[in-house]
């Protein structure tokens, strides 16, 4: 199991969380270490476009593409690591990774909303939308968001992605989803206590 | 529905965890690692480290520090304390920090803040706003651990600072830290009402009435260092975490 490092911070908390339930992963920007990868892990905190810049002047699109896309291996993408798997983002005007059909896009705020602030940080709970592996015996979990931009699919197009939880900041957001291989959560397992513990091990042990 | 924070706020002084009144008097709390290491098993929201001398004596920030505390700590950990360039900021997110918050540096450059929630995001980039209310009334915001003046108003440092691309502020009252008195409700009132970002209020943290009071005035976050430290008139140590804000909102 690899967690990508592309110099875009947040790393060392997973690879610590990791090892506290006791499961080892490979912390690098290595494509070659990637290319052996049973699982991949992409998380990241920061800015869209940073983060795809870092990954490409890394060379490790075609290693990631191939890995996923064909090899389907695993990968759960964590905050920004999940933004940047989708095809675009408001937050930037670099192509995403769009293994997702989903756009990115920044906190609609409405008069409707009473005194809404971006961004979002703070724990929530989940709206579970759809059973998954991923949320195996994690009942009424409470998750750390830090983020200022969301997941947005539309619904009316043909889509194979699944919404698995939906969460609420004056109105409901994806918080978690699901596509093939391919997991992606907006907040971070990695700082969420006991939750976050259990979603991790659930990544490593059932996919 | 979103959850509003209670945050231990502690102070690096050196290699050990202090506690201040009004910025000064140095109370010893003890380990940095092993006291974060309570608070995580107490399942705290969120904590906020500062290092209270790296910017007032320019010191080095102290990495391996931060990286025993990183990985003891499966809480939201915001670093604070002589950050002044970008190189550092990914130094300490490589650490295992969440979020950095700048003072001092930020304040005296705005810009500095642009740069960095535009290559961190803002949700990375807290700003800390350390503030005194003088006899006649006037509130000035200081900096350098309370050693610098700027002659400016927290609410002008706070617009500046959100304009600038800060994710959140966190708003301290200088004359009330240590002092157990109460949050200064009506200047975070004048700062959660000027700004579209998420506030933290600081300073004076009374008992747990005290942070319901402020969190219902509007503040996303209530921190304080002084109740979740000591116990009693005598301030006797005993780590402690009265509600988290399940509680709060339940």
């Amino acid at each position: 199991m690899v967690i990508v490092n592309y110099n875009i911070g947040n790393i060392s908390s997973i690879a610590n969380m990791l090892q506290k339930i006791g499961h080892k992963a490979t912390v690098t920007n290595n494509p070659d270490t990637i290319a052996n990868a049973n699982k991949i892990i992409l998380s990241g905190v920061g800015a869209f476009n940073n983060g795809m810049l870092q990954l490409s002047n890394l060379n490790l699109l075609e290693v990631l593409n191939e890995k996923v896309l064909h090899d389907k291996v695993p990968v759960l993408g964590i905050c920004l690591g999940m933004q940047l798997m989708c095809k675009k983002s408001e937050e930037g005007t670099v192509p995403g990774l769009s293994w997702i059909d989903a756009e990115v896009i920044r906190f609609r705020n409405s008069d409707l909303f009473q005194d809404m602030r971006i961004p979002n940080i703070g724990w929530n709970d989940l709206k579970f939308e759809k059973k998954s592996k991923l949320f195996t015996d994690i009942d009424d979990p409470k998750f750390y968001f830090l983020h200022s931009y969301h997941l947005n699919i539309n619904k009316s197009d043909s889509t194979s992605t699944t919404i698995l939880s939906t969460s609420h900041y004056h109105y409901d957001f994806i918080s978690a989803i699901e596509q093939d291989n391919i997991l992606g959560v907006q907040f971070h397992p990695e700082k969420s206590r006991k939750y976050g513990m259990k979603l991790l091990k659930n990544f490593v042990e059932l996919y | 529905m979103p959850i509003k924070r209670i945050i231990p706020l502690l102070l690096l002084d050196n290699e050990d965890l202090i506690k201040t009144i009004k910025f000064a008097q140095k109370t010893y709390v003890g380990d940095p690692v092993n006291t974060i290491k309570i608070f995580n098993d107490k399942e705290v929201d969120e904590i906020i480290l500062f290092d209270i001398n790296a910017s007032r004596q320019k010191l080095k920030i102290n990495f391996n520090l931060l990286n025993e505390i990183a990985g003891e700590c499966f809480v939201p950990l915001c670093y604070g304390g002589g950050i002044k360039d970008i190189d550092t900021i990914a130094e300490v997110l490589n650490a295992g920090i969440e979020r950095v918050s700048l003072n001092s540096f930020a304040i005296q450059n705005p810009t500095f803040v642009e740069h960095a929630a535009n290559k961190f995001g803002s949700s990375t980039i807290l700003v800390s706003i350390d503030y005194k209310k003088d006899v006649s009334g006037h509130y000035a915001v200081f900096t350098h651990g309370g050693t610098k003046k700027i002659k400016s108003h927290p609410v002008e440092i706070a617009k500046i600072m959100e304009d600038a691309g800060a994710g959140e502020l966190l708003i301290q009252s200088i004359d009330r830290d240590g002092t157990f008195t109460g949050y200064d409700l009506e200047l975070l009132c004048q700062v959660v009402s000027s700004v579209k970002i998420p506030v933290i209020a600081c300073g004076g943290a009374k008992d747990v009435n005290s942070l319901r009071e402020v969190l219902t005035m509007g503040v996303s976050a209530a921190a304080a260092g002084g109740l979740f430290l000591f116990k009693g008139k005598h301030r006797a140590k005993l780590i402690n975490y009265p509600l988290s804000g399940f509680n709060y909102n339940a």
